[in-house]
């Protein structure tokens, strides 16, 4: 199975001792990144720069320091890392504005199982992500700052655990620094959804919960809480040093900045790579040392996103705008590459159950919707489906999509749906004579070997 | 004020109830499962919505309160 | 109060008393039965599930009014020194006071399901959940109370509505812990196990019990209001 496995691929080597004055180019979360562990906090303050955060005394010096924040990170454009691209300053103006003292969580869960880039941030640069964390407290006038690490991600759990102790001089020193703590969470897939991240730290199981209330308003504890992707707070420590002109000057228009993805497949160096927002998918492969063999088709967005196929790659950029068109997203930064000589129907079929094995079965729609729809395209991938098996395709996938209590059958919808559409000569093909050689070939699409990997009580 | 039914699918078990006094609105899936109409409920209907939202034995069903055009806050209670 | 012997015949108080104590006992069986087919989810084309649901709730309410009914009666009867306090708290009263206690916690079981049903928007769902599993506790308790301090348990017609009901009550359990089965193994077998024991139990105390010789003077009914002669099997 090609695991990506989390090699950092260094673009630009750091000089020694060279302090970045906000440089318009990449790297600019990854520089200066070690491939022998994480920076420290002295590295780190050496590469960026200081962070100045208010640390005002009197209430109405906090609040023009935070409303000045909210506007800088509004005028960047950032969006949100985590999947949803939704507008950061947005969410973190209605934090702001609900009523209670608020809580900030960075989401470093990263249950996706192609997503290597929040575990990478936070085992490497993991003062990026508290920074981070600590401008958005200032920002929504939090008063606690909950890092959240995959269990699995030992790695990631230590170096944020070390560099919360190398900062506690600092924090504790400070009046209105925010209490910071670090949680590791289960590593199964929808972890790491906001409102089952939350209801694990609240001290349930990590399953969705039903919304209204959204945590903006009544989050942990029913206090206004903020939940950002590890990725969009390393940009935040990086926007409240530099400023919003600086970070809009990589991107397009409506999707400033840079963005880490995760590139799986066949290439020479699959691994997490930083990118500008609208760049070219051949020149990151290119980066990444070129294609190792023939690409038939690339998933973007992950286990939830959907297939470009390979005729369309060669002027594909990656940023919203660009594929929109083709109704796929970048997601969380997830792009796996499928080889000319796998074969996308057992590929599908195989993510088609794990994304129904990954329910957390609550919901009805969900739990024998995603069962119904993985044993429909097992069927089909193995030529035992009944003549109109795609139509019944359709209409389960119209009976389960958003009828859940979180987007996690939406996403496996999207995917089956996309693979049934990009795929399609190839599923007539297995309709007709049944399993094909490549079916046997080991899977590409990387799921954890743990055979029991699922939602399960906590 | 505009009314609409939505349904908790988490605290929802297929009891069925709610298809059976709201049938104008609420439809049973394959699986026992309700497919909600929430578009804003008309005159008598809001009556046996209410009904509905009673009898459901686990609270799934939830009548939506809307106050417009003050947008917002939307309430929704259980029966 | 001092007791006195109603030589002159039962009053109607005593009558009711009995007549609603065996109703609700019956209604407090259909609810339990009607209960169980309605998480059992039965339904029919003449019986949908909203049907049965709210016809669990209406027997429920009705075997309460029953109860209360069962109660005052027996208070306002004047041969049996019965108060209204006897009813809330077992054991404390004069007249037969441990089988009339039963008859107080029954009472206090059942009014903490139909009082916590009535409420239960307010409460959690698991919460509600867990009182209303009392209803299968409350049951065996209220049909010994009835065994117990009836004065006419010997009489045919109540003997054979008290066995029809306990026969109801035990297929309804059987139902509803086949459910499911094995989920739950062991609550499931204990619910089994007590049920096959309280049968047991019933067939082998009745006949020496509240069927047998002197069961009133046995049971605690104060000497001044027990018949003079005991060999004289007393009306009351």
């Amino acid at each position: 199975m090609s695991t990506p496995e989390t090699t950092m691929t260094e673009l630009h080597p750091r000089a020694g001792g060279a302090r970045l004055d906000g440089p318009p180019a990449l790297p600019r979360l990854l520089a200066g990144i070690r491939a022998d562990g994480a920076s420290t906090h002295a590295e780190h303050l050496e590469l960026h720069g200081p962070l100045a955060l208010g640390g005002g005394a009197r209430r109405r010096q906090v609040r023009e320091d935070a409303a000045r924040l909210l506007d800088e990170v509004e005028r960047s454009g950032l969006t949100g890392r985590g999947g949803a691209s939704f507008p950061t300053a947005t969410k973190m103006r209605a934090v702001a504005g609900a009523r209670g003292r608020a809580i900030v969580v960075a989401n470093g869960a990263e249950g996706e199982p192609a997503s290597l880039k929040d575990r990478t941030l936070m085992e490497t640069l993991p003062h990026l992500v508290l920074d981070g964390g600590l401008v958005a407290a200032e920002a929504v006038g939090a008063d606690e700052l909950i890092v959240c690490a995959c269990e699995s991600a030992g790695a990631s759990v230590e170096a944020v655990e070390l560099a919360i102790g190398e900062r506690s001089r600092e924090l504790s020193g400070s009046g209105s620094a925010p209490k910071v703590t670090l949680v590791s969470v289960p590593s199964h897939y929808v972890a790491g959804q906001e409102t089952a991240l939350l209801h694990y730290l609240g001290g349930g199981p990590a399953k969705p919960t039903f919304t209204p209330p959204l945590p903006f308003e009544q989050g942990l504890r029913r206090r206004p809480t903020l939940v950002n992707n590890a990725e969009t707070l390393a940009h935040l420590a990086l926007i409240a040093r530099h400023g919003a002109n600086w970070f809009r000057q990589l991107g397009t228009a409506s999707q400033p900045g840079s963005t880490l993805v995760t590139l799986s497949g066949p290439v020479a160096h699959p691994g997490v790579y930083e990118i500008e927002n609208g760049s070219s998918l051949t020149s990151l492969i290119e980066a990444s040392g070129g294609a190792t063999a023939r690409v038939r088709a690339v998933l973007l967005g992950g286990y939830a996103g959907a297939w470009i196929g390979g005729e369309l790659l060669q002027a594909l950029a990656l940023s919203q705008e660009h594929l929109a068109p083709h109704g796929a997203t970048l997601g969380a930064g997830i792009i796996l590459l499928l080889s000319e000589a796998a074969c996308p129907v057992a590929e599908t079929a195989r993510v088609a159950r794990w994304m129904a094995d990954q329910s957390a079965h609550q919901c009805g729609p969900c739990i024998h919707g995603l069962d119904a729809l993985a044993i429909t395209v097992e069927q089909m991938a193995s030529g035992s489906a009944e003549a109109n098996a795609a139509q019944r395709a359709d209409r389960l996938a119209s009976l389960t999509a958003r009828r859940g209590a979180c987007a996690h059958p939406d996403g496996a919808v999207n995917l089956i749906l996309s693979s049934l559409e990009v795929f399609a000569p190839e599923f007539a093909d297995h309709a007709r004579h049944g399993a094909c050689e490549a079916c046997a070939r080991p899977p590409e699409l990387p799921l954890p070997l743990r055979p029991v990997d699922a939602p399960g009580v906590r | 004020m505009s009314h609409r039914v939505t349904v908790n699918p988490i605290t929802c078990e297929a009891h069925g109830m709610c298809a059976e006094l709201l049938p104008e609105r609420i439809t049973l899936d394959e699986w026992g499962y309700p497919l909600v109409d929430d578009r804003p409920l008309h005159g008598s209907e809001v009556e046996h919505a209410m009904r509905a939202a009673r009898a459901c034995p686990t609270f799934a069903l939830l009548l939506q309160r809307e106050r417009t055009p003050r947008a917002g806050r939307v309430r929704a209670r259980s029966g | 109060m001092s007791a006195v012997l109603a030589s002159a015949g039962p009053s109607v108080y005593w009558y009711l008393t009995r007549s609603t104590g065996a109703v609700a006992l019956l209604l407090l069986t259909l609810a339990l039965a009607l209960g169980v087919l309605d998480v059992r989810r039965w339904s029919s084309p003449r019986w949908p599930r909203f049907v049965v649901d709210s016809l669990h709730r209406s027997v429920s309410l009705l075997s309460l009014a029953f109860l209360v009914a069962h109660i005052l009666t027996s208070v306002l009867d004047s041969f049996a020194p019965i108060g209204l306090l006897d009813a809330f708290i077992p054991f404390a009263g004069s007249y037969r006071p441990f089988w009339l206690g039963l008859g107080a916690v029954a009472f206090d079981l059942i009014l903490a399901v139909i009082v916590t049903s009535l409420l239960r928007q307010r409460m959690g769902y698991g919460a509600w959940r867990a009182v209303h599993w009392l209803t299968y506790a409350s049951w065996p308790i209220a049909l010994l109370h009835g065994f117990g301090t009836g004065s006419d348990v010997k009489s045919g017609w109540l003997l054979v509505l008290s066995v029809a009901c306990a026969a109801i009550v035990a297929a309804a359990v059987v139902t509803r812990v086949v459910a499911g089965w094995p989920q739950n193994l062991g609550r499931r077998s204990v619910a089994l196990g007590s049920t096959g024991a309280f049968s047991l139990f019933l067939a082998l105390w009745l006949p020496s019990g509240p069927l047998g010789h002197e069961w009133a003077r046995r049971s605690g009914t104060p000497t001044a209001l027990l018949p003079h002669s005991t060999s004289v099997k007393s009306k009351r």
